[in-house]
């Protein structure tokens, strides 16, 4: 196992992966507290439209994808407020909009083939070292973000009209924790694929809240998580033959349910 | 009044929601040490007026002064304490502990900038006491009852020592006997810590026992004055043959 690390390849997709799962999770529990799970379900959709509109303009698929997926949840938080549509409503107008967008993109670029493909089911294994800065930088970025307004978050997921009410400009933080999820589904497009991106988001952070006893703990649980689940899922992909977008996701579906367990066990 | 005295004036107040009139020229005024209530039928507008005073809505005719400041300039949050409508409603899975809570108010202020984590703690802790939860601290907050809970609230309202507190029936839903703690607690942070309460309330039993001043609302301002003479209005004989007023046994 030792000589395995020690690949180049290995190393590049441990530290992209774990950059990426981290922000992925500490984004996810807040997401969950706000009843925002599927957003990063809707958004990965848009982000199909975006690589296929990169592939068809031939700019950075990643790039264009990041811009058409901070439009878009710019454009779902809008129609939520001005529109007085439930927020799974709007997602599934712009989440089918995106794929749509992508589908016809995608033929009129005569792309519809591997680099496609690499996106919808990720390809971390595969990933070069500008992919890796890049990611990794911004993942960091988006755990800072969070860490740095950790406190007005939690009030504003806890208790919109007093933090309001405190004085949190709570329509910013609602603007950047839009642009937040998109640059994490984006990221996370890369570890795991469009198809599976909001497992990424959804069960890590799902697993640390079944067990957290203080805000803190969640993060944390999410975050261990998170990065046992890249770990193992990169480990069984390499040995097993599998893709590692598969086994990462199926990684932190068994810790969801020794969580699950260990709850239940608390609870009895 | 003198200006020191008066923390809070509502000056022709009006407001519309979706072009129907909700508040209509509602002028008033809350001095320091007041313990009020805002007293009115469901839809009367109580909950509008605390939300214009508090700046969340802005009012579509007239001016509200905060502390001698028009409230859309107003920055000293951390001088005011609210405590939502179904503020207890809680996620009952939401991971914080009630010392999280607590501090979640500790956002802004001269007195909290640059505050290390000795002193935060000893602020929340000093809140939780003020509010008999102490030795709840580390307890989720979503395993704690209604009424532990609803302490737990105050005490995020008070961590900042406001010199105002707003609460919008603050106890709907919570047994007898609790609110009649719950009420005595607020007696005495309006006594001894000399803490301007605004409450918004159906229960006569509150009023009689406890507040200082009634405002009482029907889109407009219909009464404005102290306890007693609130008891010889004819407002509260209104409102009293209305059934608008409950009263609980504390």
């Amino acid at each position: 196992m030792e000589a395995f690390f020690g690949y180049g390849f290995f190393q590049r997709a441990l530290l992209a992966g774990l950059f990426v799962a981290i922000a992925c999770a500490i984004l996810g529990v807040f997401l969950i507290l706000r009843r925002d799970a599927m957003i990063g379900h809707g958004l990965a959709h848009v982000t199909f439209g975006g690589v296929a509109l990169g592939l068809f303009l031939n700019v950075l698929p990643l790039g264009a994808a990041l811009v058409v997926a901070i439009l878009a949840s710019l454009a779902i938080m809008n129609l939520k407020e001005r529109a007085g549509l439930h927020g799974d409503t709007a997602i599934g107008i712009f989440s089918s909009v995106g794929m749509a967008l992508g589908i016809a993109l995608a033929t009129l670029a005569g792309r519809f083939n591997a680099d496609l493909l690499s996106y919808l089911f990720g390809d971390i294994l595969a990933i070069d070292a500008l992919e890796v800065g890049l990611s990794t930088v911004l993942a960091a970025v988006v755990i800072i973000a969070i860490l740095a307004n950790y406190r007005r978050l939690m009030y504003l997921t806890f208790d919109r009209e007093a933090a309001k009410a405190s004085g949190v400009k709570t329509a910013h933080l609602d603007v950047l924790l839009a642009i937040l999820t998109s640059v994490t589904v984006v990221l996370g497009m890369k570890v795991v694929g469009i198809l599976l991106v909001t497992a990424l988001l959804v069960i890590p952070a799902a697993a640390g809240l079944l067990l957290a006893v203080s805000f803190k703990q969640a993060l944390l649980f999410s975050s261990l998580v998170a990065s046992l689940s890249v770990v193992f899922g990169l480990l069984a992909a390499f040995y097993l033959d599998l893709p590692a977008s598969a086994t990462v996701v199926l990684f932190s579906f068994l810790l969801f349910v020794v969580f699950f367990l260990l709850r239940r066990k608390k609870l009895s | 009044m003198n200006e020191a005295r008066e923390l809070i004036r509502v000056e022709g107040v009006s407001f519309q929601y979706d072009s129907i009139p909700v508040l209509e020229e509602v002028s008033f005024s809350i001095a320091r040490g007041d313990f009020m209530a805002i007293l009115g039928p469901n839809g009367s507008g109580k909950t509008t007026l605390v939300k214009l005073i508090l700046g969340l809505f802005r009012p579509t005719k007239g001016r509200v002064l905060l502390l001698g400041k028009s409230v859309e300039e107003f920055r000293a949050w951390f001088k005011i304490g609210y405590v939502p409508q179904k503020a207890t409603h809680i996620d009952p899975f939401f991971p914080a502990s009630a010392r999280e809570v607590v501090a979640m108010a500790l956002l802004s202020g001269p007195h909290v900038a640059g505050r290390g984590k000795k002193e935060e703690d000893e602020a929340v802790t000093l809140a939780l006491e003020r509010v008999g939860m102490a030795a709840f601290r580390n307890r989720p907050i979503g395993s704690l009852s209604g009424g532990q809970q609803q302490r737990v609230i105050i005490a995020r309202a008070i961590v900042n020592a406001p010199e105002l507190l707003f609460l919008d029936e603050p106890t709907a839903g919570v047994d007898a006997a609790t609110q009649g703690l719950f009420y005595e607690m607020l007696h005495r942070l309006n006594k001894d810590q000399r803490i301007t309460i605004i409450l918004v309330t159906h229960d006569i039993g509150i009023v009689n026992k406890h507040v200082t001043k009634v405002a009482c609302l029907n889109q407009r301002l219909v009464f404005h004055g102290t306890h007693a003479e609130f008891c010889q209005s004819e407002a509260f004989k209104t409102m009293l043959a209305s059934g608008h007023l409950v009263s609980h046994t504390h």
